[in-house]
């Protein structure tokens, strides 16, 4: 095993799923196009994804989650595929309605 | 056949008209009202089979050997509650419990002297069909006493119902199809219009009949009272059948309340009797209820005339108990130590002296009261029932009913349970109670008959008749003549009966019941003019002295001998007085009874119209009169060649110990023996003069009658215009409806007019106050607790909700990017407060 790699360890992992999670979040606060909102989305699922998929693995850690975190990470993989449908449809009808995706206009459930 | 199947036949002979009385009132409504006719004729042919079957399985296990003439029994003078003494001579009141020597029942009965045959109970069966409950002592049941009288009022009942039945469906066959009532106007001056009533008639008719068999059969007193009220309903329904006419309605609410008077008398006799006696039974029953006699529960007769005192009138023990309860605590408080069974040791030495009112100084007769209270209870009943002297203004109101319902309540049914009461409780009056029967009879019958000289309504001439022909059979049985009395029930059914049907006939014929309206109908209906003729020589008594005659004869003849035997022991004005009037009345009821006969059939018609239009019956109506007719003639015939007639057989049932002869203690008077009056020996000395008199009376009144009515040297106008004051006051009724008006009903209306004016005044005041007090307490309530307390409490909670709500609303601003923020920002935040507590 090539030595760099024997140094990395599960806290790496971790510090790329914060990394992805952050840009994710702050993809979703900042971005006004509701597509770009759904691609932060994403980010988030995917930075969760990353230390699944860490803590799934045999490699890294003596006692890992084993089998169920490469489970949970195909869960998450597919809801964001579902997900995604569901939210293209509505970005759809929301262009029909308003001829826009700014979803700063998108203010019509205003208590 | 055995005698054990005569409760089974005389028990389905009540049930069956009440199964049609069931089916027709379920489904009478839908049926074709000829077949409803059917149900009802079929279940009362039903019940006279069966009775007559009854009677003849009892002919065949009691035959009645001898007609009743008992040798010895009416030389002896019986004081109430002496024992039998061999002596013909005293009639003064000897209590036997007086006599310290006074023997033991057991030796009492080895020295019953011989010819005393008679004090045996008469035969009769009883017992229980069914067990209605039972409340400390007192047991209800639905049970039988039959003897002979049972049978024979059964045989009487259900015969002239069937006819009845048979007639109504020729009568009534107006109700059949929707009909016309031309004695109701409505307001707008039609009138009245309705379907008919046919299939109701024949339901009211089959309830009457089973009430009445019913109360024939009853073996207990209760019993009796439930079936006595029944059939007071019954009358009531039929009095008031065209309820539509306010005469009708009015005539239906009189009978019924003048007989709740009666029947309140008779309530207080139950009570007396139950409290007495612990027992409402009639005859004896087994008192463990298991089939086998073992013990006996004794019944009412039993008590009152134990067989230890040969059946003689004794103050039951029960009552003397109840009536000197003082004395018994005073005995109690003297004893050391007092034990119930001690106590009753003491109790039973003295029993005697208690009875007969011995030497304690007072001369107390305890117990006597109550049976006297017990008996004159029980005969208050019967007045109102059969319509004796204060309460008889109901019965010729009750003409206002179909005719056909006058023939069964004024013969069979009704007026006939009131007599039929008193024969059957016969043991239990005293000499007391007797008089007062008789006082009333003879009131009743005289009254009664000189009404009915001037009543010129068809049938209220017969309805006056009916109550002075009761009066009779009441006078009969309160003068000592038990035979006589339920003779002349029999008898009276009979003939009354069909002159009630054939009077109906006329009415059918002529629509009117007016006598100055008819006149020479003999020759439009002959069937009608001879059957009646046969009724009215039938009441009036006629006869071949001695040979033969209408029943009537026989039976009206035993109750004027009772008298002029009474009269023989009792020489006084009093004792004259019951035979004068009674023979007086006899000579009325035949000048009555043929006035109405030659003012209906003979003559020229004083209405032609009405006239012109009579005709004879259908054969369905008169087909009954004949039959009738031919009962009402020999119905009391005694046939050479056997013992069984009217006569013999009703002597079986004689309640035992009631032939002979009584002396009362209270009044000075002395009941003759009801064997007396028709003893050989007394042939010349009593029958020969009745009979004669009472022939010669007879006679008398029919040849008045014809003379006035008749053939014409007289002219009743002529009379009527020499008597005014007299004619008026016999057409007044004897002004008892404007007494009563005046004395009872004009009173009972002013008091509830001060009533009424109490309830306005003060009672009214007094709830309107309270209502008032209670709307403003209710008020103040209100206010106190509901709209201060809980309605702020509510207002509160629904306020503080909803600003929570608007407060709440402001972070709903609808930007996406602001909810993300959010979520980060509560994500983060909920990791640094785990993070910090952990």
């Amino acid at each position: 095993m090539i030595p760099v790699l024997a140094q990395i360890t599960v806290s790496h992992y971790m510090i790329v799923g914060a990394v992805l999670f952050v840009t994710g979040i702050l993809c979703m606060a900042t971005k006004r196009n509701a597509l770009g909102v759904l691609m932060g989305i994403e980010l988030v699922l995917n930075g969760a994804n990353v230390n699944f998929v860490a803590f799934g693995s045999d490699y890294l850690r003596a006692q890992s989650l084993g089998l169920d975190g490469q489970l949970i990470a195909l869960f998450v993989i597919v809801l964001a595929a579902g997900e995604a449908a569901v939210a293209l449809a509505i970005a759809l009808n929301f262009y029909n309605n308003h001829t826009t995706i700014d979803v700063d206009k998108a203010e019509d459930l205003k208590g | 056949m055995d005698t054990s199947l005569l409760p089974v036949l005389l028990g389905l002979a009540v049930l069956a008209p009440l199964a049609s009385f069931f089916t027709l009132l379920v489904i009478g409504r839908w049926l074709k009202p000829a077949l409803s006719g059917f149900i009802a004729t079929g279940a009362i042919v039903a019940a006279l089979l069966l009775s007559l079957g009854s009677t003849g399985i009892w002919l065949a296990h009691h035959y009645p050997h001898a007609s009743a003439h008992h040798g010895t029994e009416h030389a002896v003078t019986r004081p109430f509650g002496a024992q039998p003494a061999p002596a013909t001579r005293t009639v003064a009141y000897q209590p036997h419990a007086l006599s310290s020597k006074s023997p033991t029942p057991e030796s009492a009965r080895a020295a019953e002297p011989a010819g005393s045959a008679e004090e045996a109970a008469s035969p009769h069966y009883t017992g229980d069909y069914y067990l209605l409950g039972q409340f400390g002592k007192l047991r209800l049941t639905i049970s039988y006493y039959i003897d002979s009288l049972t049978l024979v009022m059964f045989c009487v009942v259900s015969l002239i119902s069937a006819c009845i039945h048979f007639y109504s469906m020729g009568y009534m066959h107006e109700e059949v199809t929707a009909m016309t009532d031309p004695e109701v106007t409505l307001a707008n001056g039609e009138l009245l219009k309705r379907r008919g009533r046919y299939w109701l008639f024949f339901t009211y008719l089959s309830l009457f009949c089973f009430s009445m068999l019913g109360l024939v059969l009853a073996g207990n007193l209760a019993m009796v009272f439930v079936f006595w009220e029944l059939v007071g309903i019954c009358s009531y329904f039929l009095i008031g059948f065209y309820i539509e006419r306010k005469s009708a309605s009015n005539a239906a609410n009189k009978a019924f309340i003048v007989n709740r008077i009666g029947d309140f008398g008779m309530i207080i006799g139950l009570m007396a009797l139950w409290s007495g006696l612990g027992t409402l039974a009639f005859g004896d029953v087994d008192a463990n209820h298991n089939g086998r006699i073992e013990r006996v529960e004794q019944g009412i007769f039993a008590q009152v005339r134990p067989t230890e005192q040969q059946h003689q009138l004794t103050t039951p023990e029960g009552m003397v108990r109840l009536s000197a309860r003082d004395k018994i605590a005073g005995w109690a408080r003297e004893m050391t130590d007092p034990t119930p069974a001690k106590l009753e040791s003491v109790f039973q030495k003295n029993v005697a002296m208690l009875r007969a009112g011995g030497p304690d100084g007072s001369g107390t007769r305890y117990g006597y009261w109550l049976l006297i209270i017990a008996g004159v209870g029980i005969f208050c009943g019967c007045v109102g029932k059969s319509a004796q002297f204060p309460l008889h203004v109901w019965l010729p109101d009750a003409m206002e009913g179909p005719t056909p319902v006058s023939a069964l309540v004024h013969s069979a049914t009704m007026v006939a349970a009131g007599v039929y009461l008193v024969g059957r409780f016969y043991p239990v009056f005293t000499p007391e109670v007797l008089l007062v029967i008789a006082v009333i009879g003879v009131i009743t019958l005289f009254m009664a008959a000189t009404i009915a000289i001037t009543a010129t309504d068809i049938k209220r001439v017969l309805a006056y008749s009916t109550v002075s022909q009761l009066g009779y059979m009441m006078l009969a049985l309160g003068l000592g003549g038990w035979l006589a009395g339920m003779m002349h029930l029999v008898t009276h059914a009979f003939f009354k009966s069909l002159l009630f049907m054939c009077s109906g006939s006329v009415i059918h014929a002529v629509h009117t019941n007016e006598m100055p309206e008819m006149g020479g109908l003999l020759k439009k209906m002959p069937y009608t003019a001879y059957t009646m003729l046969a009724g009215c020589l039938a009441i009036s008594g006629v006869s071949l002295p001695f040979i033969i005659g209408f029943s009537g004869y026989y039976s009206k003849d035993m109750i004027l001998e009772q008298a002029y035997s009474f009269f023989g022991l009792n020489p006084t004005l009093a004792g004259g007085l019951f035979f004068t009037l009674a023979t007086g009345a006899a000579a009325i009821t035949a000048f009555y009874m043929f006035r109405l006969w030659f003012m209906t059939f003979t003559g020229k018609p004083r209405n032609q119209h009405r006239y012109d239009h009579a005709h004879e019956s259908p054969k369905v109506m008169y087909v009954p009169l004949i039959v009738l007719a031919v009962f009402a003639t020999g119905v009391a015939w005694k046939l050479p060649f056997s013992t069984l007639n009217l006569q013999s057989l009703l002597e079986q049932a004689r309640p035992a110990g009631t032939a002979a002869t009584v002396a009362s203690p209270m009044v000075g008077m002395t009941w003759p023996n009801e064997h007396i009056a028709h003893e050989d020996a007394q042939f010349w000395p009593i029958v020969v003069p009745v009979t004669l008199m009472a022939t010669g009376t007879a006679l008398g009144g029919i040849l008045l009658a014809a003379a006035m009515y008749g053939f014409g040297p007289l002219d009743p106008r002529e009379v009527r215009r020499q008597f005014p004051r007299a004619y008026r006051f016999l057409l007044n009724k004897w002004w008892f409806d404007e007494l009563y008006d005046w004395l009872l009903v004009r009173r009972l209306h002013q008091i509830a007019a001060v009533i009424a004016a109490i309830d306005r005044r003060w009672i009214d005041a007094l709830i309107d106050g309270l209502a008032n007090v209670t709307i403003r307490f209710a008020q103040a309530w209100d206010f106190v607790a509901d709209q201060s307390i809980v309605d702020r409490l509510v207002n509160w909670i629904g306020q503080a909700t909803y600003s929570t709500g608007l407060s709440l609303r402001r972070v709903q601003t609808g930007s996406l990017r602001q909810y993300v923020l959010f979520l980060a920002v509560a994500a983060i935040a909920a990791f640094l407060i785990a993070s910090a507590l952990i």
